[in-house]
C-alpha cells in the first residue's frame, strides 16, 4: 500500500525544472535582440570604466583616494588605512584585477540602487506590493547562486554580464529592504508637518520621506556594496574579470600562495569600501 | 459671515475594523446620546467627535479644553483635514465668502494649507536634518517661493520669536522651548491668518510653558491671528483664551468666555474643571475691590480723607492737605518699573487678582480701580487678602 503510494508519487514528477528551462528557452528565442543590446551596453560600460581605471597611474589614484577619504572623514585613521591598503595591493601585483573588480562592483551597486530605491519607496507606500515582494526577495537571497548562474549563462553567454546580473540578483534585496524600512518608519508627525503645510505627495517624498530615510538608504548602499563584493569569485567563474579570476585559477591549480594573495586583496578592498561608505554616517 | 472658522454639525468617526464598519449607524447612535463605549460595542466604530458646532471669531483665541480622549485634538485636526469628517461642514471664511475644508477638492485643500491655515504641533515636528532657518521656511518652500524672498520672510519671523541668532543652528542642539519657538515661527512664516495649535506647550516644563504663553499673547496683540488652541490645562485656557470650549467624550459640553464659564458652569463636569484651576489670574478687580462712591467721599488713604480728584493736576487731594499723584493704566498696559514716592496706581476693573497682588508690592499705597471713565473702587492689602482667603475656601 505504502509502496504503491510511493510509486505513484515518484512516477508523476511535477516538471518544475522543465518549466523553468522552457521559460528560459522562450526568453532566449524571443528576446535575442533585447538581450544583445543589454549585454552589449553593460559590457561596454564596465569594460571602458575598467580600462579608464587601469590606464590611470596607480600612484595618482591612490593619492586621490586618500585625499578624498580625508575630505570626507576629517580624521587620520581612515585615510591612512585607504593609503596603506591600496599600496599593499599595488605591491602584491593585483592592481589591475582590483580595478576591474572595483568597476564591476560600482556598476552592480549603481544598477541595484537605481532599481532598488524606487522599488523600496513603492513598496513602502503600497502594502500589497510589499507583501508580494517579500517572498521573492527571500528567494533571491536564499536560492543558491549557481542555480541562477546557469540561465544567465544561456541568455548572455560567458563574460561580464552574467556575473554582473548574478551579483545584482544577490545584492539588490538589501537596498530594496532598507529603503522600504526607512520610508515606512518615517515618524508620522514629520509627515503631518509636511501635509499641514500643503505638501503634494511628490513634495512629501522629496522633502520629508527621503531625507528622513536617508540614513537607512545609506546603510542599504553599504550592504549592497559588501554583498556585491562577496560575489566576486562566483562572477569570475562565468567569465567576469577581476580579483575572482586569480582565486578561481588558484583553486584549479591548487596554488595556496596565489589564493591567499588575491583573497587578502579582496578583504582589503572590502575594508576600504566599508570605511569610505560609512564616512557619511559619522555625524549621526 | 463674521467667523473666521466655523464647525457646523461635525462628526468624526474612526472605524476600528476594516471595511468601514457601520459609520452611519454610529452617527445615528451618537445623535441619540449613546456613549462612546456603547457605540463601539454596537458598531465597531470609535466616536471621535459628534455634532460639534463652534464659531471662532476673527482675531480671537479659542481654546478647546478637555481630558485626553475628549476629542479636542480630533476636532482641531478637522480644521485642516488631517482628520476627515464624515459629516458636517468646516468653514473657513475671508469675510465675504467661505470654503468648506471638509468637502473641498485636494488642490483647494492644499492651497488653504499653504496660505490660510498653519499648524503648531505638540511634539514640535521639527525636521532634524534641517537647520532652524530651513525648518521655518518649510511652508514657503512647499509654495515654491524663490530662495531670496523666502530667506527674507523667514528671517523676519525668526526675529519675531527671538531666534535670529540661531538661524543656522542645527535644530537637534536646541532645547524644547527653543524647538517650539521654531514651530511657532514656521507657522507664522506662511502668513496664514488661522493657526491651529495642538497642545503646543504641553511637552515643555512649567517655567518655559508660562514664558511661551506670555510670548504668544504678546505676539497675538501684534499679529491678531485667529487661533484654535487645544489644551488640557484649565489655567492655560483661562489665561490665553478669548473663548473656551469644554469637550467630553467627543461632544462639546459648553462654549463661552472664560468669565462665562467660571460664572455659569453648564454641569458638574465643567464645575469640576473650574474647581481645579488657579483663579488668581481670572478673578478681576471689580469682584473683590472695595467700592467707592462717585465723589470719593468715602476714600481714606493712610488715615486721612476724604479725597477729591483734582482734574487739572490729576492729583488726589485730601481735606486735611495731603496729596498724591495718580497714574492711570489702560487695560493690558504694564506698570512702570519704579513709581514716584507719592504715586498711586489706578488700574482697570478687569485687572486680575494675580496682577493686582504683584502691583501692590510696588508701592506702599493701595491701588485704585477705574472703569475707564471714573474711579470706582479701592484694592488695599486687606481686600487682596480676603479675596485670596475666599478663593482658597471655595477650592477646598
Amino acid at each position: 500500500m505504502l509502496n504503491a503510494a510511493n510509486d505513484w508519487i515518484t512516477s508523476h514528477k511535477i516538471p518544475l525544472g522543465l518549466w523553468m528551462s522552457d521559460l528560459v528557452d522562450l526568453v532566449r528565442i524571443h528576446c535575442t535582440g533585447l538581450l544583445d543590446v543589454i549585454s552589449g551596453t553593460i559590457t561596454w560600460g564596465v569594460d571602458s570604466f575598467t580600462a579608464l581605471l587601469q590606464a590611470a597611474p596607480p600612484i595618482v589614484l591612490i593619492v586621490l583616494a586618500v585625499a578624498g577619504t580625508a575630505a570626507l572623514k576629517r580624521r587620520f585613521l581612515a585615510p591612512t588605512l585607504v593609503g596603506v591598503g591600496l599600496l599593499f595591493i599595488l605591491n602584491q601585483g593585483y592592481w589591475d584585477d582590483t580595478m576591474a573588480t572595483l568597476s564591476l562592483i560600482l556598476f552592480s551597486t549603481l544598477i541595484s540602487m537605481l532599481i532598488g530605491v524606487p522599488l523600496g519607496i513603492a513598496a513602502a507606500h503600497r502594502p500589497w506590493l510589499d507583501k508580494a515582494m517579500h517572498p521573492l526577495l527571500d528567494l533571491m537571497q536564499t536560492l543558491p547562486t549557481f542555480v541562477y548562474l546557469i540561465p544567465t549563462l544561456i541568455l548572455f553567454g560567458l563574460g561580464t554580464v552574467p556575473g554582473l546580473i548574478s551579483t545584482i540578483i544577490f545584492a539588490i534585496p538589501a537596498p530594496i529592504r532598507m529603503t522600504e524600512m526607512g520610508i515606512a518608519s518615517v515618524s508620522k508627525t514629520f509627515l503631518e508637518a509636511g501635509e499641514a503645510f500643503g505638501a503634494t505627495p511628490r513634495q512629501l517624498l522629496w522633502k520629508i520621506e527621503l531625507p528622513a530615510a536617508l540614513p537607512m538608504i545609506r546603510a542599504g548602499l553599504t550592504q549592497c556594496i559588501m554583498l556585491s563584493l562577496s560575489m566576486v569569485v562566483i562572477a569570475a567563474l562565468v567569465g567576469a574579470g577581476g580579483l575572482g579570476v586569480p582565486v578561481v585559477r588558484a583553486l584549479n591549480t591548487v596554488q595556496v600562495d596565489v589564493g591567499f594573495e588575491a583573497g587578502f586583496a579582496i578583504v582589503i578592498l572590502a575594508i576600504i569600501l566599508d570605511r569610505v561608505c560609512r564616512s557619511g554616517d559619522s555625524g549621526q | 459671515m463674521n467667523s473666521a472658522l466655523s464647525f457646523r454639525h461635525v462628526d468624526i468617526m474612526f472605524p476600528s475594523r476594516k471595511g468601514g464598519g457601520l459609520v452611519d449607524k454610529a452617527i445615528a447612535l451618537a445623535r441619540e446620546g449613546k456613549s462612546r463605549a456603547e457605540i463601539l460595542e454596537a458598531t465597531g466604530v470609535v466616536l471621535g467627535v459628534s455634532d460639534a458646532n463652534l464659531e471662532v471669531e476673527r482675531g480671537k483665541i479659542s481654546v478647546l479644553m478637555g481630558l485626553s480622549g475628549s476629542g479636542k485634538s480630533t476636532l482641531l485636526r478637522a480644521a485642516n483635514r488631517l482628520n476627515k469628517t464624515v459629516n458636517g461642514e468646516v468653514l473657513i471664511g475671508n469675510g465675504v465668502a467661505h470654503v468648506d475644508v471638509a468637502s473641498c477638492n485636494e488642490d483647494t485643500l492644499r492651497d488653504l494649507r499653504k496660505t490660510r491655515i498653519a499648524m503648531v504641533f505638540q511634539q514640535f515636528a521639527i525636521l532634524p536634518w534641517r537647520t532652524v532657518r530651513e525648518n521655518v521656511g518649510l511652508g514657503l518652500e512647499l509654495r515654491d517661493i524663490a530662495p531670496a524672498i523666502r530667506r527674507e520672510m523667514v528671517d523676519e519671523k525668526l526675529e519675531l520669536v527671538g531666534l535670529d541668532k540661531w538661524a543656522d543652528s542645527n535644530v537637534k542642539s536646541l532645547s524644547g522651548g527653543m524647538q517650539q519657538r521654531v514651530g511657532l515661527a514656521r507657522a507664522f512664516a506662511t502668513d496664514a491668518d488661522i493657526l491651529l495649535m495642538d497642545e503646543p506647550f504641553s511637552a515643555l516644563d512649567p517655567l518655559i510653558r508660562r514664558k511661551l504663553q506670555d510670548e504668544l499673547m504678546m505676539l497675538q496683540k501684534k499679529l491678531k491671528k485667529t487661533i484654535l488652541f487645544v489644551s488640557h490645562d484649565i489655567d492655560e485656557a483661562m489665561k490665553i483664551g478669548n473663548q473656551i470650549t469644554i469637550m467630553k467624550e467627543g461632544r462639546i459640553v459648553q462654549t463661552g468666555t472664560p468669565q462665562e464659564i467660571v460664572a455659569h458652569p453648564a454641569n458638574d463636569y465643567v464645575r469640576d474643571f473650574i474647581s481645579h484651576m488657579n483663579p488668581l489670574p481670572i478673578l478681576s478687580a471689580d469682584s473683590f475691590m472695595k467700592p467707592l462712591s462717585h465723589d470719593l467721599s468715602d476714600l481714606t488713604i493712610a488715615g486721612s480723607g476724604p479725597y477729591r480728584l483734582d482734574i487739572a493736576s490729576g492729583r488726589l487731594v485730601s481735606a486735611d492737605g495731603r496729596s498724591f499723584s495718580t497714574l492711570f493704566l489702560a487695560s493690558g498696559e504694564p506698570a512702570p518699573q519704579t513709581l514716584a514716592q507719592d504715586c498711586i496706581l489706578c488700574v482697570p476693573e478687569t485687572t486680575p487678582l494675580s496682577e493686582i497682588a504683584a502691583l501692590s508690592q510696588q508701592s506702599p499705597w493701595p491701588l485704585l480701580v477705574h472703569n475707564g471713565s471714573a474711579i470706582t473702587g479701592l484694592c488695599d492689602e486687606r481686600s487682596i487678602i480676603s479675596a485670596v482667603v475666599q478663593v482658597s475656601r471655595d477650592a477646598a
